[in-house]
């Protein structure tokens, strides 16, 4: 099987993020990145079908020169080459254009599977990947928790809400955004991490793809979310604040 | 050109969340002057009460797409005939409600539309005489204002909870219904959906329980899960989670709490290293009090908590406990 999967590089879950002056995104110098966590899992999910099947893992990531980072980080987890689109407009683009961007790049490739995270941690939209579907012109599944492979397709468990699921099959060549939690990721071995360092990654520009990064949506403005319920914060040593809270719960809330 | 909002039902059952949808649709329509339509997807039979059911909310007329290849749903099913509505109706604006099922076929609509689509919005106005719409970032850190670049039809799901369905009113004379054909082929349709299941019983009905103190992974080690469970004790309360912590297995998937877990509605929810991502708040929201304890002074659970403590769970549990137990 060749698979192809998506990876975005965006801000580390723990950062501190503060709105950049032109109050359009946050300050990304202050910033460390790594590989958006949901695409983890839909690389862990490629690597242990390729163990499986037999095949080639190609990971292609849409983003600016700081992206390539994310991609070594894959090939050192065992994916077999990379494909980096380099464009800083990328940090921040619609799903629309990125998928654009990502279609021109993997349409040159033969694929069998493709497969994505189902969000991205930064801008959310769980769009990319439904739409570099459409774009492939490949059937897909969503919110994934199971892959098989069977005679002339595969089989997939696709999560519904409040604890359902549906099993889908359908032929390949298809795409699937991977649900978190679907495997237990690998860490990247030294071994994996000095074997990284000669397989291959290769940059194209959109414009060496024929892809215009033209917006298709405009983030206007950034801003703190307002807060819609008054939250009194407690303050003081553990001690102290644990007292306060249970005093609230008791005499204000009434709810012990 | 008209609104028109497209609401999800399986079965001959509603998801709640369309409502809201239609909320969001007539509360933009109001703001655009523009009228409101509704539809709806499904099989050749049974959608009648539906329908009957959706004429009666003020709309200017219901589409109910009728089809034998859309009693169950599919992606390319759903895209195709809502794509043949949509060139026939030529609406300003396709509303949805993010559920799983509009995450999986939305985008694929719009694209084939050549068409952007704002996703999982919490708020829209009218600015300029265009529609803004708001959505967060990082994962409900920020905020921001969104507009479109091209031009209509604009697609745009919103998010549980964002729009108010009880404000909907029911309108005088019932909106005409229509059946617009819709064309579609087997071949067409390239997945094929099996049955639906749940897994395994629940033997834990977080539902009833009166008191849930809920971990995330602020925890970091299942090691540290006995001081979770003491101060539940402590509080005669159940145990939930957020769902990596059970996606982790150091607790049962039965205690996850979230869209795709259990929803709850305890008279306290107590929120332990949880950052409040819109997944988990959906299923904790209709709590009565909320107290979150968590390091980050923004992390989104502090929106819907009553009481907050900024501050280390491993600092807070323990001295809790202790002053529940020397209280009691
Ligand atoms: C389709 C879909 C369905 C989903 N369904 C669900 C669902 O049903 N339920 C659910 O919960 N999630 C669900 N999710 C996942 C959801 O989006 C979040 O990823 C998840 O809720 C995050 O869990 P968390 O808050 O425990 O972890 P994190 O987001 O990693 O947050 C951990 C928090 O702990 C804090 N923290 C760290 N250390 C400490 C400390 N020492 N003391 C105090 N605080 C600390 C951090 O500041 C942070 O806010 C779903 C996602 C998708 C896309
Ligand atoms: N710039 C990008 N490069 C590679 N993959 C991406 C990019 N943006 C999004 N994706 C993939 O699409 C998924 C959904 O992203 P999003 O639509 O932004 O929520 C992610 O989990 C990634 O797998």
């Amino acid at each position: 099987m060749k698979i192809i999967v998506c990876l975005k590089q965006v801000p580390a879950r723990d950062s501190v993020l503060r709105i950049d002056d032109a109050q359009a995104w946050v300050r990304e110098t202050d910033l460390s990145f790594e590989i958006n966590e949901p695409d983890t899992y839909a690389l862990e999910e490629g690597l242990r079908l390729k163990e499986k099947h037999g095949g080639e893992v190609v990971v292609v990531c849409a983003g600016p020169a700081r992206a390539a980072s994310a991609i070594r980080e894959a090939l050192a987890k065992g994916a077999d080459r990379g494909i980096h689109i380099e464009d800083e407009a990328l940090a921040r683009l619609d799903s629309f254009t990125t998928a654009r961007a990502l279609a021109a790049a993997i349409r040159a490739e033969s694929f069998d599977l493709v497969l994505t995270g189902l969000q991205s941690d930064d801008l959310g939209f769980s769009q990319t990947g439904v739409i570099l579907a459409e774009l492939l012109g490949a059937p897909h599944a969503t919110i994934i928790m199971e892959v098989q492979k069977m005679e002339g397709g595969i089989k997939v468990k696709r999560e519904l809400e409040a604890g359902w699921f549906q099993y889908v099959e359908m032929p390949l060549p298809a795409l699937l955004a991977i649900q978190s939690g679907i495997n237990k990721v690998r860490y990247a071995t030294l071994m994996g991490i000095k074997k990284a360092k000669t397989k291959e990654l290769k940059r194209v520009t959109p414009a060496e793809l024929g892809v215009d990064l033209k917006p298709r949506q405009i983030i206007r403005r950034v801003y703190a979310p307002q807060k819609s319920k008054q939250t009194q914060f407690l303050e003081g040593p553990p001690k102290e604040v644990a007292a306060k809270l249970l005093e609230k719960l008791k005499f204000e809330a009434r709810v012990l | 050109m008209s609104i028109l909002v497209v609401m999800e039902q399986q079965g001959g059952a509603w998801n709640k969340m369309s409502w809201e949808a239609l909320a969001a649709g007539v509360e933009l329509g109001k703001a655009l002057d523009r009228p409101v339509a509704a539809a709806l997807l499904g099989s050749e039979t049974g959608l009648e009460a539906l329908e009957a059911e959706l004429a009666a909310y003020g709309v200017e007329r219901v589409l109910s797409l009728r089809h034998s290849l859309l009693g169950e749903y599919t992606p390319d099913g759903y895209a195709l005939a809502l794509r043949q509505l949509i060139q026939r109706a030529g609406p300003l604006l396709v509303l949805l409600a993010h559920t799983y099922q509009a995450r999986d076929f939305a985008p694929k609509l719009a694209a084939s539309l050549d068409r952007a689509f704002i996703s999982d919005v919490v708020g829209c106005r009218v600015d300029d005489g265009g529609p803004v719409f708001v959505r967060q970032l990082f994962q409900g850190k920020m905020n921001a204002d969104v507009v479109f670049a091209g031009g209509p039809p604009y697609f745009v799901s919103v998010q549980a909870g964002a729009f108010r369905a009880d404000r909907l009113e029911k309108g005088g004379a019932p909106a005409p219904i229509e059946h617009p054909s819709v064309s579609l082929d087997a071949a067409q349709i390239r997945t094929r959906p099996l049955e639906r299941f749940q897994e395994a019983k629940r033997t834990v009905d977080l539902a009833t329980a009166e008191i849930i103190v809920a971990v995330g992974r602020g925890i970091k080690d299942p090691a540290n899960l006995p001081m979770v469970e003491k101060l539940a004790q402590a509080l005669g309360a159940e145990v939930g989670a957020s769902r990596p912590v059970c996606d982790s297995g150091w607790l049962p998937l039965e205690r996850q709490v979230g869209s795709s877990g259990q929803t709850v509605a305890p008279k306290l929810y107590i929120a332990l290293g949880i950052s409040g991502a819109i997944q988990h708040l959906v299923g904790m929201k209709g709590s009565r009090t909320v107290v979150a304890v968590n390091k980050d002074s923004s992390a989104p659970i502090f929106e819907v908590a009553d009481y907050g403590i900024v501050g280390s769970l491993f600092d807070i549990v323990p001295a809790l406990t202790e002053a529940i137990q020397s209280s009691s």
